[in-house]
């Protein structure tokens, strides 16, 4: 399945583009294993996948620094492999074990990383806009050079509190990006369908806050927009906004049929811009990876998601009595 | 390896389904991500898709079948240059069931006997001879929250008026020119979005202190309250909470509509990963403010509009805090017990004097925050009186 594509001429280094393979590779791999073992029932409630989207988050986590924050909605899966977290332990959280992130009480929607300053994972559409401008509140409170991705999707675009966040961010300068991951597909409800502006982040005009729209199918865009929007929020300026245009190849959830699209709509994206295959094809034409190299690179990440969905599987339940620990905390749960 | 490609689960409640189709036939070579057949549930028909690349070996169940059982194996898939006799002795991937967790050790219940009257702190709040002010409750509040933000600078206030205004209600006359506009912060009217980004800032290591001009305009932030704030530190098992204050007037106050007079103490305390504090007194007021602020966990702290131009007595020491979780037996009586909170100990107290005057001799008990509830200083009471009236307006 190559991408028809012409591959275009890039400064990206070998290594670099690798990087964003492995990467993205890691979490195609991991998000088709977890719907594999959500189809044998070892994964409770919703499980959200990501795949297709991973050139967003592999493409903005190479703008980032040690300190940046990132916060996001249910499809967060990709977001914590991404920024570094292990996998075996976000596995293990789809299974509910112990071993997970939330110690099994989060679960696929609901993880956290305080080391990778990842403040989750949440399952109510819009609410993650004005907690991830609060992270970059205090960091401007701080007076660090710190920056937030706040990650939503063009459903949440249509949520009031999106906009009462453009505001007051836009107000009080704070450091952040949003980032609208445009799947063009709020659940079955298609932008045409729900959203009176064809370009999202042209909104952001209103709050005097700037953006540009972006091909999220290509990591390399991406990660060039990252760079303008970063440089922009660190610097002191205030906020900025990326639209960037992508497309989920699975349902909403696993429960989803997708009837709402045809089969040749996501065929044609797969045949065409799959962002995987666009990096894989611009290895092999300017020689920064043989057949072999790429070869050696699936073998490598197949084994770190067959392990880790031994280790989500091996890894015990909480024990019933958690039910009722973590609901209050007896000293702050965090550096103050 | 020959591999069993089984059965999905395609919801979080299907336990069967029909196999409606086959998209693919034995010797065909399948890549992951290519759709194998479609599968009925009780909602919908649903592809699925292959995870694994190989050949198909055999095909187990037929088309149409249904009543399949999820994790039944549906066909063989063979890896590449494996012949198709290998789909015969295949290995299952079938889940290995969860380990279950310890059994708690089975313990004989007690014997049942007469209960023992509960253990209560009856400590008072302060030490006799302290020096005491007469202070109103505006007043307890607002030195309340100015000690907190002098001892620890993470701490700040955001609201609707409460810098440049000084308050709504004044309550926090003077903090602005005490500790600038970084630490006093007016919002717009958007409580939905103030309240988020006060959790956010939580998150972020600061003590936010979210001010709503009264508790009626928190309906539209109540989101937060929930779900981003008291459910953080479960959901992330105990990684991350959100350690904040939200507070501002409750309840009925004098000659105002419907949408300014709801009383929400009954609402919040009944959210488990809140605290929730409904002071009356002035004393009670600093105290339990100056609690709340260090609390690590969001605490709902309700006041009200006509207490807070009322006088008490307060301790005129330098760090004076009151535990949640402690009620104050106002009155000691033997007769009836009256257990109030808020605005409701007016109303108790006045009924006990009324009371005293026709020989009846009441206890009175402020709860003074409703998450935790002090109710053993209840039950220890009403062993005494054998009667219990509760007083509230929510």
């Amino acid at each position: 399945m190559a991408a028809k594509k012409p591959t275009k001429k890039t400064n990206a280094s070998a290594e670099e583009l690798q990087a964003y393979y492995k990467d993205m590779l890691l979490i195609r791999r991991f998000e088709e294993k977890a719907g594999q073992l959500y189809g044998m029932g070892l994964i409770g409630g919703f499980c959200h996948l990501y795949i297709g989207q991973e050139a967003v988050v592999v493409g903005l986590e190479a703008t980032t620094k040690e300190g940046d924050s990132r916060i996001t909605t249910y499809r967060d899966h990709g977001h914590m492999l991404a920024c570094g977290m292990n996998p075996d332990g976000v596995m293990a959280e789809l299974t509910g074990r112990e071993g997970g992130y939330s110690r099994g009480k989060g679960g696929s929607m609901h993880m956290f990383s305080k080391e990778k300053k990842f403040y989750g994972g949440h399952g109510i559409v819009g609410a993650n806009v004005p907690l991830g401008a609060g992270v970059a509140f205090a960091d401007k409170y701080k007076g660090n050079d710190n920056v937030t991705f706040t990650y939503f999707g063009d459903g949440a675009a249509n949520q009031g509190q999106v906009y009462e966040t453009f505001n007051m961010a836009a107000l009080w300068k704070l450091p952040m990006i949003f980032v609208i991951e445009n799947n063009q597909y709020a659940m079955g409800t298609s932008q045409q369908r729900s959203t009176s502006s064809a370009e999202i982040w042209e909104r952001g005009k209103a709050f005097g806050i700037p953006g540009e729209a972006v091909d999220g199918m290509d990591v390399l865009a991406v990660k060039d927009a990252g760079e303008r929007a970063v440089k922009h929020a660190r610097s002191g300026d205030g906020p900025y906004i990326l639209e960037i245009k992508t497309y989920r190849y699975r349902g909403h959830s696993m429960s989803d049929p997708a009837k709402y699209r045809t089969r040749e709509e996501v065929q044609k994206m797969r045949d065409e811009r799959d962002p995987i295959e666009q990096v894989r094809n611009i290895l092999l034409e300017n020689k920064y990876a043989t057949e072999d190299d790429l070869k050696a690179i699936d073998k490598e990440i197949k084994k770190i998601v067959n392990d880790s969905a031994e280790f989500a599987k091996i890894s015990p339940e909480p024990a019933p009595e958690e039910l009722w620990t973590d609901i209050y905390a007896t000293e702050v749960p965090q550096e103050a | 390896m020959a591999t069993e490609i089984l059965m999905p689960a395609l919801s979080p409640t299907m336990e069967e389904g029909t196999l409606a189709k086959w998209l693919v036939k034995e010797g065909d070579k399948v890549s992951s991500g290519d759709i194998m057949c479609e599968i009925e549930t009780d909602k919908a028909t649903m592809e699925f898709e292959a995870v694994d690349e190989g050949v198909i070996g055999k095909i187990l169940i037929q088309e149409g079948t249904e009543g399949v059982k999820v994790n039944t194996a549906i066909a063989v898939l063979l890896e590449e240059g494996e012949d198709a006799s290998a789909a015969d002795s295949v290995s299952s991937d079938a889940p290995a069931a969860a380990p279950a967790p310890q059994a708690a050790a089975q313990s004989k219940p007690a014997e049942a006997k007469a209960p023992a009257a509960p253990k209560t702190d009856t400590t008072p709040d302060w030490p006799e001879g302290t020096k005491l002010k007469q202070q109103t409750v505006r007043e307890a509040l607002r030195d309340a929250m100015a000690e907190e933000m002098r001892r620890d600078e993470n701490v700040f206030l955001m609201g609707e008026e409460v810098a440049e205004y000084q308050g709504a209600y004044k309550i926090s006359q003077g903090l602005l020119d005490e500790f600038g506009a970084k630490r006093v912060i007016d919002t717009p009217i958007t409580e939905h979005g103030f309240a988020g980004i006060g959790v956010g800032a939580a998150f972020g290591g600061l003590r936010p202190i979210v001010e709503f001009m009264t508790w009626n305009f928190a309906m539209q932030a109540i989101d937060h309250i929930l779900n981003s704030a008291a459910k953080t530190l479960y959901m992330s098992g105990g990684q991350m909470g959100a350690p904040m204050v939200f507070r501002g007037p409750n309840g009925a106050a004098a000659r105002v509509g419907a949408q300014h007079s709801q009383d929400y103490a009954a609402w919040y305390m009944q959210i488990p990963g809140l605290k929730v504090a409904m002071p009356y007194s002035a004393s009670d007021a600093k105290g339990l403010m100056k609690s709340a602020i260090r609390d690590p966990n969001p605490v709902v702290f309700l006041e009200n509009e006509i207490m807070y131009g009322k006088s008490f007595d307060v301790p005129d020491v330098e760090d004076y805090t009151v535990p949640f979780g402690k009620a104050r037996i106002w009155r000691e009586g033997s007769d009836v017990t009256i257990v109030s909170f808020g605005i409701g100990m007016t109303y108790a107290l006045e009924a006990a004097e009324k009371l005293a005057a026709e020989g009846i001799d009441a206890e009175v008990i402020d709860l003074r925050t409703l998450r935790p509830m002090d109710t053993a200083s209840t039950i220890k009471s009403v062993m005494k009186t054998n009667r219990c009236v509760t007083v509230e307006e929510g």
